[in-house]
């Protein structure tokens, strides 16, 4: 049995935008070694809990903690350490478009420790060829393809061989081929590499392939979290739709419906 | 999880130095990783690197033997990783380098193998 203390546990987090509550009294945690994807549909809150885990977001209430540190309570110190063992692949791929594909892939390593620079460019482009873009080192972000920026986002985000590597729609805008490819890459990085994964997606075949463990995010709430037979074998209407892609049937209260049109302050 | 220590070690053999490695090589000690390999090669003498007892290398151990590898073919001398590890392999297939790398069974074979 896997006694290991969670890399990641979320207590009870609240989250608001307003008057809108986005996430409900959260609870999620996630084991060493584990894939595990968060799934759902649009303003489901997937991408503010992504948020949170991240720490780029303080909770209202509740809290979340990365390696035992709780993240809004920790000191500069112990965030730096939290950073140095996390890698983060954003959706858009977040490269300083100033610096070149190799300059971006290598900034943790320059930022974060004191390699030599021959260990610096070696590690930088390993990770490049790891995502298929070797000898892309010298090109600009603005002379990539989508895809071709998506992985080397990725190949900065494991340049420091994190332990947890979180990755924000891995799947998006790409090729099916290129995004069957980052599916087994996923896998290959928790095989060779020993990372923990989080991977926040819509995207079922991906998520099916690539998880040990999914939860389901929907409306702000944990629908379930659970393998993926027992995700596909679930009888909860709402998870049935989204792996059906069945629209969702909207509920009118008239009395809300009509002070979110008239009141100065819905 | 980890039944090696951290070590790095050389001894000169008959037409050989071989580099032991154990244990997890990681960030915290791979420069002196690096550097043992680098030594090893002063010798002018083919170079192999043990990695038998590893049960996990990071990208910076890798980046170390690549060095070596790379330092070994500019002098001509031969470089060999030997009885290489299911971890150690794992991280070489993931960047493709187990089709770079001259891989030995044994200490011996790196002087004898074609």
């Amino acid at each position: 049995m896997n006694i290991a203390a969670p890399l990641i546990e979320v207590e009870n987090l609240e989250a608001w935008y307003g008057r809108r509550r986005v996430l409900h009294g959260i609870d999620f945690s996630v084991q060493p070694g584990e894939i595990r994807v968060i799934m759902g549909g649009s303003g489901s809150g997937k991408s503010t809990l992504f948020r949170h885990l991240l720490g780029l977001q303080r909770p209202v209430s509740g809290s979340v903690k990365l390696f035992g540190i709780d993240l809004a309570n920790a000191s500069e110190r112990e965030l730096l350490g939290v950073r140095k063992r996390i890698g983060v692949s954003f959706q858009g791929g977040a490269l300083l478009t100033s610096l070149t594909v190799g300059e971006n892939v290598a900034l943790p390593l320059r930022e974060h420790t004191t390699l030599d620079e021959s260990t610096i460019r070696i590690m930088s482009r390993l990770k490049l060829e790891v995502v298929n873009l070797g000898g892309f080192q010298d090109l600009m972000p603005s002379q990539l393809s989508g895809g071709m920026v998506k992985r080397a986002a990725l190949a900065r985000a494991i340049v420091m061989d994190p332990r947890l590597l979180f990755f924000d729609e891995p799947s998006a805008g790409l090729d099916p081929v290129v995004s069957a490819e980052l599916d087994e890459l996923i896998l290959r990085l928790r095989d060779a590499l020993r990372m923990t994964i989080v991977v926040v997606t819509h995207e079922l075949e991906s998520a099916f392939k690539i998880a040990d463990t999914i939860t389901v995010l929907d409306q702000g709430e944990i629908l379930m979290t659970g393998s993926v037979a027992a995700v596909r074998a679930s009888d909860n209407q709402r998870i049935q739709d989204l792996l059906n892609r069945r629209p969702r049937e909207v509920l009118v209260d008239a009395d809300a419906y009509l002070k979110r049109l008239t009141e100065e302050e819905a | 999880m980890n039944a090696n220590a951290n070590d790095v070690a050389s001894e000169i053999r008959d037409g050989y130095v071989l580099v032991r490695l154990s244990g997890e090589v990681d960030l915290s000690w791979s420069q002196a990783v690096r550097l043992a390999v680098l030594d090893a090669l002063d010798h002018d003498t083919a170079v192999g690197v043990d990695l038998s007892e590893v049960s996990y290398i990071d990208s910076s151990g890798i980046a170390a033997l690549v060095e070596g590898f790379q330092r070994a073919r500019t002098r001509g001398s031969r470089f060999a990783l030997v009885a290489v590890s299911d971890a150690v392999r794992a991280v070489l297939e993931l960047a493709r380098l187990d089709r770079v790398f001259l891989l030995v069974a044994t200490p011996e074979a790196i002087v004898t193998v074609a």
